[in-house]
């Protein structure tokens, strides 16, 4: 009887104080495995929360998942291996970085891509400007004044000399 | 009753927004001078009845009127009074009303300063910012009413989630509001220029200074954001590429890039039609920021708004203006006519390469952001975009351009010399040499990239501090020639030393942090001790105590380095009764630059805590970095140049008497 009041008094409390990310007794006593899980859970996504790493989450789904990486970490498996494993389990999503297939090829190529077509784009701007320009002389890129314009330009300059410069 | 005047001001606001945007452009379409002149008297009655009304809602929070939907949902009595203030726009209904508020703000300033456009380009542009205004106030009336009633008024509220009671959301989204919406100014000129068809170095001059304000509050914005939840969600990361941060930094980038590519307009009357879309395009972004945030089709940690309703209307506002503006470009940007020549290596040249790599930056962070919605709607297979996509994309994309930047200013117009600049910044690169060796030194087998990262930072720096040098002759000339020059020197040329300095501060802290940091996680009982790189803290004691609208269980660390007490560190976690909710604080002891951090994890029924505990190195730097580039833009906008083009101010000055 007082073990159980003694769980319930424990669930409450882990109620009104969510758990925090990784938990002391989550950790390997080996540091390297250790060091190879936390990078491993900064790859992997909390399926339940929104755009958390499981290294980030409080959710137990996060948790669950941690304590898995480890297992597979100390049964042996290499990296990629416990991703590969997840993936079986949980699909791409489980990935935070997509891998590289038809559906994720624009989105890996575009950056690369913009560049190159960008640059592209830009110089042959560049120089196509800069050849027109010096065929056909400077003048074509002087800018009309419109009446308006003109107007207060002669404005000014009337008034130019009874006015001391603007500072 | 207050709720009610808060409600038809709004209404009024709504009814001179639609006079304002339509009124003027006619005026300027039959160039009838009375009806352009109607704009600014409107803006500013405006910015009077959007003022009103959110004067009215805030009246509402501080009063504790729980008749007041928005007020019972979000407020409550026993909140401090800056937290009921802070509360008005800790919430959908409420920020979007701050929003307008702030769009208001805007076109009434360029009706007051605006007083020496051109008069159609001045109609035309308050018309056009009226047509937002017109968008959002008639969104909020319609379906975000921040003055809806109760029938049966409670007794008391239900108070504001405890993670946004912080000073950090007092100042965070006014700060980003002021940023998107400061690029609405830049929107409205461009797409005022496309109305009339002309565009000028007189049009860059103008709106240059509003660009570089929005992107001043938009940096102070993001790097509150990114301080607030570093020491507020108490895992101690300060960046996290969720959608909503994305959302904010892709207006950042494309400001960044229209700030560089509007100095090449203004100086060069080059790269018009770019510098027109790129205007077009950050305010877009801006939108988009403000669409993904509110129509809550990305529910993350920031979303407060989940109702599709909302989400079709914004949509809707989103495509009548990027659709609209796009197609007015596509329709009137030819007519455009090109100016200023110029060679590939030149400071032209390396402003577009700024502007090319700013662009795939920000088109990076914009599909990496989409992607995965644009392919689940499509095929429906569910894939994540995490960091680290984006630190894979990102990263190589940002570092050409910090190795470019000290380059760019050392360039002459026109035609520059790519190989005298590089002799000008041998020292730089000496230092990062020297910088880079010495890290790999120190902490061999550690991270490969690091030292790298760090020369560039290095790289960064030093080298805005050698355009400086050049640019005042010093060690050219005596001493106090040096000196002469500085202070005559254009405080904009000033101002781009300051901010890219800053840039490279930032990444300073940010390579730093992210490789070389340290962190404990433990489980720990009263009296026991913890080291990490050389700090011992000892873990004294638990105590609950009582906050004004919470309770708190502290716990309180000592720390010491060498035997002598440095400092006392009192982690805690608060569980507010009114939502039965609690948020971790963390504590947090600096040193320098580098910060201590730690955070409460559980608390076992034997008092042992769990705790996380981080040594931080140079971390301050990344938000310091960023206030630095706010202030190398304060610098900038305080330049006479870009207050020139206004001879109304001069006038005035002229007339007042001599003493």
């Amino acid at each position: 009887m007082r073990r159980l009041a003694l769980v319930i008094g424990a669930a409450l409390l882990l109620h009104a104080t969510p758990s925090r990310a990784v938990q002391p007794d989550e950790v390997l006593p080996d540091a390297m495995l250790e060091q190879r899980a936390r990078h491993l859970s900064r790859e992997l996504r909390c399926m339940v929360c929104q755009n958390q790493s499981i290294d980030d989450s409080d959710a137990p789904l996060a948790r669950d998942l941690r304590l898995l990486v480890r297992e597979r970490l100390k049964a042996g498996d290499s990296d990629q291996q416990v991703l590969d494993f997840l993936t079986v389990r949980y699909g791409d999503f489980v990935l935070l970085r997509p891998p590289l297939n038809w559906r994720t090829a624009l989105l890996w190529g575009m950056p690369l891509g913009t560049l190159i077509v960008g640059g592209v784009v830009a110089f042959i701007t560049v120089r196509r400007h800069r050849r027109n320009s010096s065929t056909e002389g400077s003048a074509n890129h002087a800018m009309p004044l419109t009446l308006d314009e003109e107007a207060r330009i002669a404005a000014l300059l009337q008034k130019a000399p009874d006015q001391p410069p603007a500072r | 009753m207050i709720a009610e005047i808060g409600h038809y001001a709004l209404v009024l606001a709504l009814a001179l927004a639609l006079i304002q945007a339509v009124v003027p452009l006619v005026g300027a379409r039959i160039k009838d001078p009375v009806m352009m002149s109607v704009a600014g008297p409107t803006a500013l009655a405006q910015l009077a009845f959007v003022g009103l009304s959110f004067a009215a809602l805030t009246t509402l929070y501080v009063i504790s009127d729980f008749s007041v939907v928005n007020v019972f949902e979000n407020s409550h009595s026993a909140k401090p009074l800056s937290y009921k203030i802070s509360g008005v726009w800790g919430n959908h209904e409420g920020s979007m009303l701050l929003w307008a508020l702030i769009l208001a703000l805007f076109g009434a300033l360029v009706a007051l300063f605006g007083r020496n456009l051109p008069p159609t380009l001045r109609a035309n542009v308050l018309a056009v910012q009226s047509f937002i205004a017109v968008a959002f106030e008639f969104f909020i009336l319609a379906t975000s009413n921040p003055f809806a009633r109760l029938a049966q008024p409670p007794f008391e509220g239900r108070d504001l989630n405890p993670v946004l009671q912080d000073i950090g959301l007092a100042v965070h989204p006014p700060l980003l509001y002021l940023g998107y919406v400061g690029f609405s100014i830049s929107f409205s000129f461009a797409v005022a220029a496309l109305i009339e068809g002309r565009i000028d170095a007189a049009w860059a001059r103008w709106v240059r200074p509003w660009t570089l304000a929005a992107w001043m509050f938009l940096t102070l914005g993001i790097a509150m954001g990114s301080y607030w939840a570093y020491y507020e969600l108490g895992w101690g990361g300060w960046w996290f590429w969720d959608p909503v941060e994305n959302a904010s930094l892709m207006p950042w980038i494309a400001g960044t890039a229209l700030l560089h590519s509007a100095l090449v307009m203004e100086k060069r009357n080059a790269l018009k039609v770019w510098t027109v879309l790129l205007a077009i395009l950050t305010f877009s972004l801006s939108l988009l920021g403000t669409f993904l945030v509110r129509s809550g089709v990305l529910t993350s940690v920031h979303t407060f708004a989940t109702d599709p309703t909302r989400g079709v209307f914004i949509l809707a506002i989103l495509i009548f203006f990027i659709g609209g503006s796009l197609a007015l470009y596509a329709w009137r940007a030819p007519s455009l006519k090109q100016g200023g020549l110029f060679a590939p290596i030149s400071r032209e040249g390396a402003l577009v390469l700024n502007n090319l790599l700013l662009t795939t930056a920000c088109a990076t962070v914009f599909v990496g952001t989409l992607y995965p919605l644009a392919l689940e709607a499509l095929t429906g297979d569910k894939i994540s975009v995490g960091p680290p996509f984006f630190n894979a994309t990102f990263g190589p994309l940002f570092l050409p351009l910090m190795i470019a930047m000290p380059f760019g200013p050392l360039l002459a117009w026109k035609r520059g010399d790519l190989l005298g600049a590089a002799q000008r910044l041998t020292l730089a690169f000496a230092v990062a040499l020297i910088a880079m060796a010495t890290v790999f030194a120190i902490e061999w087998g550690g991270p490969v990239l690091a030292p790298f990262l760090i020369g560039v930072a290095v790289f960064a720096m030093i080298g805005a501090l050698i355009d400086l040098k050049e640019r005042i002759q010093l060690f050219h000339q005596p001493f106090a020639v040096s000196l002469r020059r500085l202070v005559g020197l254009p405080r904009s040329a000033i101002g781009t030393a300051i901010a890219h300095f800053g840039l490279g501060v930032c990444l300073l802290g940010i390579a730093c942090e992210a490789n070389y940091g340290a962190e404990r996680i433990l489980s720990m009982k009263a009296g026991q001790t913890v080291s990490i790189r050389g700090y011992d803290l000892t873990f004294d004691n638990l105590v609950s105590r009582a906050g004004p609208n919470y309770r708190e269980l502290v716990a309180r660390f000592t720390v010491r380095s060498g035997g002598t007490t440095i400092g006392v560190l009192d982690p805690s976690k608060r569980t507010f009764q009114a939502r039965n909710s609690s948020t971790t604080e963390a504590a947090l002891l600096t040193r320098g630059f580098s910060q201590i951090y730690l955070s409460l994890g559980d608390v076992s029924d034997d008092g042992s805590v769990a705790i996380r505990l981080y040594h931080k190195p140079l971390v301050l730097l990344i938000w310091l970095g960023s206030v630095v580039m706010v202030f190398g833009g304060a610098m900038s906008l305080s330049d006479r140049r870009l207050r020139i083009g206004a001879p109304r101010v001069a006038r005035r000055r002229n007339l007042q008497p001599a003493e």
